[in-house]
């Protein structure tokens, strides 16, 4: 059975993906709209989404004047624009994009 | 005789543990392998005793290698890592470069490639921790300097730490000028001095250039390196109670000045402690947000691997801030939209951060 496994293992990774795409979410989180794979579970989505809502309440306490809002992770970057009380998010992971030798081959 | 280093594996596959097992312990260093089927398995023996060196296998149930990796990078900063996976794909491995891994390896499938394997793992396990300057690791600038000047050299040392650069002049062994951020002399040289890391290049003696510094060399250096020791063995105690002490008041002022900026709100990630605040009235709101801030993003990025927090950019058509980890620090600063004109904010940025606490 360890002998089929280095098989599969190379047709089916199932380490989790990084989320592409854009969400429009409203004032409590809740998505509207959304172009994120479906592979990318509704929870992780809600949870971004009212996080970044929470970034604007909180800046608007802070007399800080924002409209927009970009998160720059070493392999994602999340640049939220805000609504009428909610907020679009697009989420750019970012990639080499360069093809390894293996792949040439 | 040295004490062999220890060497962690995970991966699920049972077999492939004891055949990587078979090898790395034949390596020249002959370190000591340890093996582990689970990610939480891993991380318990992470935790219980020192080790060196780990690798990873991507795909594990429950916990896969990116979840790993990803708590290995903030729990221990020192461990080395190395990706092993037969997962071809290109944003796993971008994702792993991005949580700092030392490599990302294809399981080896040719003997050729396996032996490069271990040759890369070999290096890996002798290599020295970073410190001190690249080119001369475990030095601080004093003991650079002191090599110069014993030499009678001259040169100019250009050194550079993130977006600062400073250079000190030094003719037949005398130190005759020093130049950094806006200032020269004997005040430019201890600023350089104060800087614990960073990179350094050895230019041409430059004979013609004006002296402003007159004191002897080894008299300068001793001074320097007594402010040094005095600034991290004790803290001042106008400091501690909260009120930055009058000389860093004015340079930092200065430096906020000479950027452009509207503001900078600095605070320690981890204690909490007082923030401290500079152009602003709103310090402790400024300070929260970017308390709540820096959660999200802590959460995001475990929840997801992403990788750590690089920065964060925001505002509206007049007003901009970037905030930004550096070292065990987060800052807040604002720009007026017109400033930073000649690049970009995040750059701007980096330079004022990187000279704050220097």
């Amino acid at each position: 059975m360890g002998f089929l496994g280095l098989f599969s293992s190379r047709c089916s990774p199932d380490v989790q993906m990084l989320p592409s795409g854009s969400l429009t979410v409203d004032r409590d989180a809740q998505i509207l709209a959304s172009t994120v794979s479906s592979a990318v579970s509704e929870e992780v989505l809600h949870d971004i989404g009212s996080r970044v809502l929470q970034l604007f309440r909180q800046a608007r306490n802070a007399q800080i004047p924002i409209t927009q809002l970009t998160l720059n992770f070493a392999s994602l970057q999340i640049t939220a624009r805000e609504l009428r009380g909610g907020a679009m998010i697009f989420l750019t992971p970012k990639h080499s994009f360069n093809v390894s030798p293996r792949q040439k081959a | 005789m040295h004490a062999r280093h220890k060497l962690l594996i995970v991966d699920d596959d049972p077999a492939v543990l004891e055949l990587y097992r078979e090898l790395l312990s034949h390596l020249p260093s002959q370190p000591e392998v340890f093996t582990a089927t689970s990610g939480p398995r891993a991380l318990a023996l992470l935790k219980a005793e020192p080790f060196r060196l780990l690798l990873c296998d991507l795909k594990m149930p429950k916990m896969d290698g990116l979840q790993v990796l990803s708590i290995c990078r903030r729990t221990f900063p020192d461990l080395r890592t190395v990706v092993v996976t037969a997962v071809e794909n290109e944003e796993f491995r971008s994702r792993a470069y991005a949580l700092g891994v030392d490599l990302f390896w294809l399981k080896p499938d040719t003997q050729q490639n396996m032996q490069m394997f271990l040759q890369c793992v070999e290096a890996l396990l002798g290599m020295a921790n970073d410190s001190g300057f690249r080119g001369v690791q475990s030095k601080g600038l004093l003991d650079l300097l002191q090599m110069e000047c014993l030499a009678q050299s001259s040169t100019v040392l250009r050194i550079r730490r993130g977006g600062l650069t400073g250079q000190i002049w030094i003719i037949g062994g005398e130190l005759i000028d020093a130049e950094t951020e806006g200032t020269r002399g004997e005040a430019a040289f201890r600023r350089i001095l104060s800087w614990k890391s960073g990179t350094f290049e050895n230019m041409p003696p430059e004979p013609s250039r004006e002296r402003t510094i007159f004191k002897p060399f080894n008299a300068l250096l001793l001074e320097t390196a007594q402010v040094l020791d005095e600034s991290v063995s004790a803290p001042p105690a106008a400091e501690q109670a909260g009120q930055p002490n009058q000389h860093n008041t004015v340079w930092r002022l200065a430096s906020l000045t000479r950027a452009g900026a509207d503001y900078v709100v600095a605070m320690d990630k981890e204690s909490g402690g007082r923030p401290e605040g500079w152009g602003t009235e709103s310090t402790d709101e400024l300070a929260e947000w970017i308390r709540v801030a820096f959660d999200a993003a802590a959460d995001i990025s475990q929840k997801l691997q992403t990788g750590p927090l690089l920065h964060a950019e925001g505002g509206h058509a007049n007003h901009r801030f970037v905030m930004m980890p550096h070292e065990h620090k987060v800052f807040l600063v604002g720009w007026p939209a017109g400033a930073a004109k000649h690049t970009s904010f995040i750059d701007a940025t980096k330079q004022l951060v990187a000279s704050w606490d220097s």
